[in-house]
């Protein structure tokens, strides 16, 4: 028997479920597209059939990191750029949790770095949502690890001289299983690719576009978007990693120059998780080791049995 | 001093296998009835380089090195010789013998490779002649050509063989123990010809050798079964014992040893390991599953655990329950990776911005070690807070003898701590909405029950932000003094607990004493012999080893130092660190208060504690030892 009940409860949720009480309204400025991965979150909860209580959401510092303060579920607020270490441990912690993490792009791609690389590499079994506005908003506007060659900020009042990061091919080389770009000006796609990124078993890295009103472009900034899905002027296929590299590649470009395409760009099935490599490879046990605390039956190996190497 | 005892000094290169040599040896003597001891001196290489294991072994237990030594084996430094004839090296290869008779007793035994030392090449660097100085010393040397015996039954590394053959030849011990734990660990081809060898150079020994000295191998029995291992086994199974079931690391000595053991079998306990990519990641990660309910382990060694200083904080404001190791060496910045020093107290004390709210351990014997860390797991999950504990490449890697029955007295306690069951849950306090109050106000000692992830009704949120009683950001000062208030709290109920349950201080030496020793970590137990030294003559020294650094306990160290009218704080750093602490927590004692430091790169030895002791008491300060530093009182700081 199960400690963790609400770990696949058959129960109807709404939207509503993942509203706090304590903060039912975000306090991003008005035309932030941090609302829309709030909205689209929920929704994706939704329609996966998921509950609150089901779900870690861990999140790093920043406009994006209050995510958490306004979703209702377990949550960890973690700090600057270590979001995904505390996340990806809770999988290996309990496989069965539904883990996402959610950070901005300096905390993902800039501080964290280290980390995004490492965590698509092992391809853990969550869903990692980095707010991609081009821009450091919390602190005020300085230029962030995507803002554009040449972008002035009071840090870089000469315009940066640094090349963006390309966030879409570095997940790719870095080994995530899923890798998609979306906006907060197209909630219905986005509640698309959240709900494919938390079914897709491995790890899921979501580019998310958020604009900043205040620091930087607004909504009509974004728009058109292209969906490279739909367009017919894109022809590659999700699954083959050499086309999905140049698709990212021409992705990233075109947004520095001001053209949005989003969709899914790499889709790898059939790569286990690395809680599922590890546990046919001997490394981690089938049940949750979590559940072990909680069963009276488990057996605790004491370390004596292992004296005898030293006798 | 009277007692018989064997110190046994293996010295080669670094490479050599001199490590494994000397552990297989260690528990051949140990199998013979004996106590021993382990010290290892080696370089930060991989081959290369001077390096030397000893093993101090007698019929009684074994607390420390000795002074000195009385038996050098000494191979040859086989990655010393350089291909080229222009020898880079110089004259490096006869190292093993020439660097190491300054603490040869009088009387003692040299055997050497004469295939690799040449002995015109020792008498030119020792600018003398070995025959001269062992006429001087009354060493008796025996020159043997191990590498000629090596190659001729095997090959050449197992010349080694050889020199435990030669070695047991000349103390008396018998072939039988070493053949059987050689048959353990080896077989086939490589097992015969190692029995050969070491039976091969066992006869030319008694063969072509009048052996002449009084060097002879103590006598004993265990009167407990003894398992020989080193301090950081005592650390990973104390954590296995604690129902410690999540590890992550990144290696750096030398608290790679512990990562290592526990790494290897952990999958067979039910848990798991995880080589990450850097401290900082390995410091989130035993936080997330601590937070999603295993119980979590990480650690480093100084320059690493630098890197997890903020998520340190970060256990404290979110009151994640999780265990860190340091494993000390020399700093600051990279310092001397391979060798011990106490210069860290500081930084695992204060590390991380803000006040700290931590326990700290530091343990002072292999047996501490295991049950300090077994505390460390019950207090930090009873609390909800990080426990450090604190050891030094000394403690880490250092093999002594130990009575089994440290590892087999107590189950394992798998207890995750102050956590609910959804059952209980049920009948907890939650916000209207539904989410569980996790940082209420009022609670016992601080402490509000923890909910894990997956449970029905428990979902709450935590932040490094300071929060409200639901767990949301919260500036609100009423607020912000409640919640640090209730987490401080816990320092006290700690406190309270170890003092009702049973503190980890350890008075050592007479009552009544005149002049005290206070002592911290890995140094205790050379402490402790020193003590007996001076006490066998006609001083008063008590001893009291401290391990709980926080919460400090102020009642045993103030009894202490009332009891004494001079003590003597002996540490491995430059800066007095423990004796810093010492008056920074009782506000007093600075005028009866004196510093031994030594930061040099090796332990003290209970000599030179003796001598640092007997400046104090002599009140002449030219006793003390060169290798140490003797810091005077602080009159200002008096009661």
């Amino acid at each position: 028997m199960s400690a963790f009940n609400a770990i696949g409860a058959d129960q109807e949720v709404d939207t509503d479920a993942f509203t706090p009480g304590v903060e039912p309204r975000a306090t991003w400025c008005p035309g932030c597209g941090d609302f829309a991965v709030l909205k689209t979150l929920k929704q994706a909860m939704v329609e996966r059939g998921k509950n609150p209580d089901e779900v870690l959401l861990v999140t790093g510092i920043g406009c994006s990191g209050k995510l958490s303060s306004y979703f209702e579920s377990y949550g960890f607020h973690s700090i600057h750029g270590r979001s995904l270490p505390v996340a990806r441990a809770a999988t290996l912690a309990n496989p069965d949790l539904e883990v996402v993490a959610a950070g901005g792009d300096g905390d993902g791609y800039g501080i964290g770095g280290n980390h995004f690389t490492h965590t698509a590499r092992e391809n853990h079994d969550m869903t990692y949502i980095v707010f991609n506005n081009e821009i450091f908003g919390l602190t005020k506007g300085q230029t962030s690890p995507t803002s554009p060659k040449g972008h002035k900020s009071k840090t870089q009042p000469s315009g940066s001289a640094k090349n963006p990061i390309r966030p879409l091919e570095w997940g790719l080389n870095a080994g995530a299983t899923y890798i998609a770009r979306t906006a907060a000006v197209n909630p219905r796609q986005a509640t698309e690719i959240l709900v494919e990124a938390m079914d897709h078993d491995g790890f899921a890295h979501v580019d998310f576009l958020t604009q900043c009103p205040t620091w930087n472009k607004d909504a009509k900034q974004y728009v058109p978007y292209i969906d490279v899905q739909d367009s017919e002027d894109f022809e590659f296929d999700v699954h083959d990693r050499d086309d999905a590299a140049q698709m990212m590649r021409e992705a990233d470009t075109r947004l520095h120059e001001g053209e949005i395409l989003t969709g899914r760009f790499f889709v790898e099935e059939g790569r286990p998780s690395y809680s599922e490599e590890k546990r046919q490879t001997g490394q981690m046990p089938d049940e949750p080791i979590v559940e072990q605390y909680f069963d009276e039956n488990a057996e605790w190996k004491p370390s004596s049995d292992l004296l005898d190497r030293h006798r | 001093m009277t007692e018989n005892e064997l110190i046994w000094r293996l010295a080669g290169g670094s490479g050599d296998g001199i490590d494994s040599t000397s552990q297989n040896f260690a528990k051949v003597l140990m199998r013979s009835g004996l106590h021993v001891f382990t010290h290892r001196h080696y370089p930060s290489r991989i081959r290369g380089g001077h390096t030397y294991a000893e093993i101090r072994s007698k019929a009684t237990p074994v607390r420390s090195r000795g002074d000195g030594y009385n038996f050098l084996l000494a191979l040859g430094d086989s990655f010393a010789r350089s291909p080229d004839e222009e020898a880079y090296y110089g004259n490096e290869e006869v190292k093993p013998l020439v660097e190491n008779l300054d603490d040869l007793r009088d009387g003692g035994i040299i055997v050497y490779d004469e295939g690799l030392i040449d002995i015109d090449d020792v008498d030119s660097v020792l600018e003398t002649s070995l025959e001269a100085l062992a006429a001087e010393h009354d060493w008796h040397v025996y020159p043997l050509d191990l590498r000629d015996i090596a190659t001729e039954h095997g090959r050449e590394v197992m010349r080694n063989t050889a020199g435990v053959g030669a070695t047991a030849a000349l103390i008396s011990l018998d072939l039988d123990p070493i053949e059987a734990l050689m048959s353990d660990s080896m077989s086939g081809d490589a097992l015969e010809a190692n029995l050969t060898i070491l039976q091969a150079a066992y006869d030319q020994v008694r063969d072509e050798h009048e052996i002449d000295h009084d060097v002879v191998l103590p006598e004993g029995t265990h009167e407990e079964a003894p398992v020989l291992l080193s301090g950081s086994h005592g650390v990973a199974y104390g954590a296995l014992d604690a129902g410690c079931r999540f590890i992550s690391g990144y290696p750096m000595t030398p608290w790679t040893e512990v990562f290592t053991i526990l790494s290897q079998h952990l999958p067979e306990y039910g848990g798991v390991s995880e080589q990450v990519e850097d401290e900082i990641a390995a410091a989130g990660m035993a936080i997330g599953a601590s937070h999603a309910g295993v119980k979590a382990m990480s650690g480093s060694s100084g320059g690493g655990f630098a890197l997890m200083s903020e998520l340190l904080g970060t256990a404290e404001m979110t009151e994640t329950p999780v265990v860190f190791v340091e494993a000390m060496r020399g700093g600051p910045s990279t310092g001397m990776p391979t060798k011990p020093e106490q210069g860290d107290l500081d930084h695992v004390l204060y590390s991380s911005q803000g006040d700290s709210n931590r326990i700290v351990f530091a343990p002072g014997t292999i047996e501490e070690c295991y049950e300090q860390t077994r505390r460390a797991f019950e207090l930090a999950y009873e609390y909800q807070l990080p426990a450090i504990v604190v050891i030094d490449q000394k403690l880490s890697g250092e093999y002594r003898t130990v009575p089994d029955s440290v590892f087999t007295e107590s189950a394992p306690d798998p207890d995750p701590g102050t956590v609910l069951t959804e059952e209980e849950i049920e009948d907890a306090a939650h916000h209207a909405s539904g989410s569980y109050l996790r940082f209420q106000y009022d609670a016992d000692d601080g402490v509000v029950p923890r909910t894990l992830p997956g449970q029905k009704g428990g979902r709450f949120l935590t932040t490094g932000n300071e929060h409200n009683p639901a767990g949301h950001i919260s500036e609100d000062p009423e607020n912000r003094r409640r919640q640090v208030d209730r987490r401080r709290a816990k320092q006290e109920a700690i406190r309270e607990t170890l003092d009702e349950t049973g503190t980890h201080q350890t008075r050592y030496g007479t009552e009544d004493a005149r002049y005290g020793i206070l002592v911290w970590g890995s140094q205790q137990s050379t402490v402790f012999e020193a003590v007996d030294r001076l006490n066998e003559t006609d001083d008063s020294v008590s001893a009291l080893g401290v391990s709980e650094m926080m919460p400090f306990p102020e009642s045993d160290v103030a009894d202490f130092l009332e009891s004494v009218e001079e003590a003597v704080v002996v540490e491995m750093n430059s800066g007095g660190q423990f004796r810093g602490l010492v008056q920074r927590e009782l506000g007093a004692y600075g005028d009866r208060l004196y510093s031994l430091l030594k930061y040099d790169g090796n332990p003290f030895e209970p000599a030179e504690v003796v001598d640092g002791v007997r400046a104090v008491i002599t009140d002449d300060p030219s006793v003390a030892p060169p290798t140490t530093r003797l810091e005077p009182t602080k009159a200002t700081n008096s009661r």
